[in-house]
């Protein structure tokens, strides 16, 4: 073992002081996630802002974790809060079992329940971690109005699911790549 | 929890307690309780990429005595938890949980004979973290919540007195401790508006607005 050895060894702890920093500053900076990234659910809107779930609980019934629970009810001509005949008006998640596969997001029929990045979940309680449709909902963007109120975007709520492709509303993920289009028979993305 | 249960009345100040709440958050040992693929993501938040070493808590014990907080990470079968349980009982108090996971949480999606359903049946958690696995983003900002919480823990029997005392003044704070996310309570002006929203009652609507800001596909009429 000669000293050029030491000195060698040396060297390489030596040389990382040069290295660059692999350490993320996650608090202070968060990271950008992958687009399609399985976080927190949304509960989107139409344009007007009824809500796009129509109650089915088919999301509950994908769910492998049993993670959602949903009660359906009649819309009436007083108190209308989604197109059609049906609303859900409970809809819980359940963070401490969703396992965040994203098989309720398949599910959907209109695309009402879908998900966001957000991931800075952790609660203190087991309660906390439930959520109801009112902090699932997604906000109302200007334009929108706070249901319950009438069908703004035509008679019937096939106005509203004819052409919805190209008028996603909220829907984050529901929304359309410029090669979609390219699919449908006029190029308008619009399947009727 | 320690000597200064023994203490008398008007010994101890809010200052102190602050300060030796200060000396229990800052560097929690973890105790090595890797029992899934979570405990893959807590490893990788040890590691030098995500380095827990920044809030001094890179090293995990692998004895219970010389650890401060156990992370549970992973899904605890019925077999388990009286391995558990005595672990816990092992650590030296002031001693805190963290259950990382949905299995550990609640059970997750083994909804069956065989596992515990939620940690808390065998001990109690002080910190409930979804995700399967949580990504090692997800156990900082659990862990930084917890420290938050910790921050706010009451010393010795005087102390809880006086939390009592002002629980029934209404004199609690308006963002309950370990609620803002991380990275919301890291940053000066989201922190203002956190604060704001949950006054409004809307802190999940914010965080999908805040969220919504920054997907450019969603702006300018909901197209890329």
């Amino acid at each position: 073992m000669s000293a050029l050895g030491a000195v060698k060894g040396f060297g390489v702890t030596f040389a990382h002081m040069f290295r660059k920093t692999v350490t993320t500053k996650y608090p202070f900076e968060t990271p950008v996630t992958a687009p399609r990234y399985h976080g927190r659910h949304i509960l989107n809107r139409h344009p007007d802002g009824l809500e796009k779930c129509i109650g089915c609980e088919l999301c509950a019934w994908a769910c492998p974790a049993d993670a959602i629970y949903v009660e359906g009810a009649d819309n009436t001509e007083e108190a209308r809060f989604s197109p059609g005949e049906r609303y859900a008006a409970t809809y819980q998640i359940n963070y401490a079992r969703c396992i965040f596969c994203g098989l309720c997001i398949e599910a959907c029929p209109t695309r009402s329940l879908t998900m966001s990045n957000e991931y800075e979940l952790a609660r203190d309680s087991r309660k906390d971690l439930i959520f109801t449709k009112e902090q699932l909902l997604a906000p109302l963007l200007p334009g929108m109005e706070q249901p319950p109120h009438e069908m703004y975007l035509g008679e019937t709520e096939k106005d509203y699911y004819v052409g919805a492709l190209t008028n996603p509303g909220t829907s984050a993920g529901a929304e359309r790549a410029p090669w979609s289009d390219r699919e449908t028979a006029d190029g308008s993305g619009a399947t009727a | 929890m320690g000597i200064e249960e023994k203490l008398p009345s008007g010994i101890l100040l809010t200052s102190v307690e602050k300060l030796v709440n200060w000396t229990r958050k800052t560097s929690t040992w973890g105790a090595t309780f890797g029992l899934a693929c979570c405990a893959i993501e807590m490893m990788a938040a040890g590691a030098p990429h995500y380095d827990l070493g920044r809030w001094g808590m890179e090293v995990f014990r692998a004895s219970p005595r010389q650890a401060d907080l156990m992370i549970v990470a992973g899904r605890v079968s019925q077999k388990m938890a009286p391995v558990l349980r005595q672990i816990y009982d092992q650590m030296a108090e002031p001693r805190w949980v963290l259950s990382m996971g949905v299995c550990a949480s609640s059970g997750g999606m083994f909804n069956n004979y065989a596992i515990v359903q939620g940690v808390d049946h065998v001990v109690p958690v002080d910190m409930y973290l979804p995700g399967c696995p949580p990504r090692p983003e997800m156990l900082i900002d659990a862990i930084l919540k917890l420290r938050e919480k910790i921050m706010q823990e009451p010393l010795g029997a005087n102390g809880r007195k006086m939390l009592e005392a002002r629980k029934a003044r209404g004199d609690v704070p308006v963002v309950a401790p370990g609620s803002m996310p991380s990275s919301y309570r890291s940053d000066s002006a989201k922190r203002v508006e956190w604060t704001q929203a949950v006054k409004e009652g809307r802190e999940e609507q914010l965080r999908i607005e805040k969220w919504m800001q920054e997907q450019r596909h969603l702006q300018a009429g909901g197209r890329w």
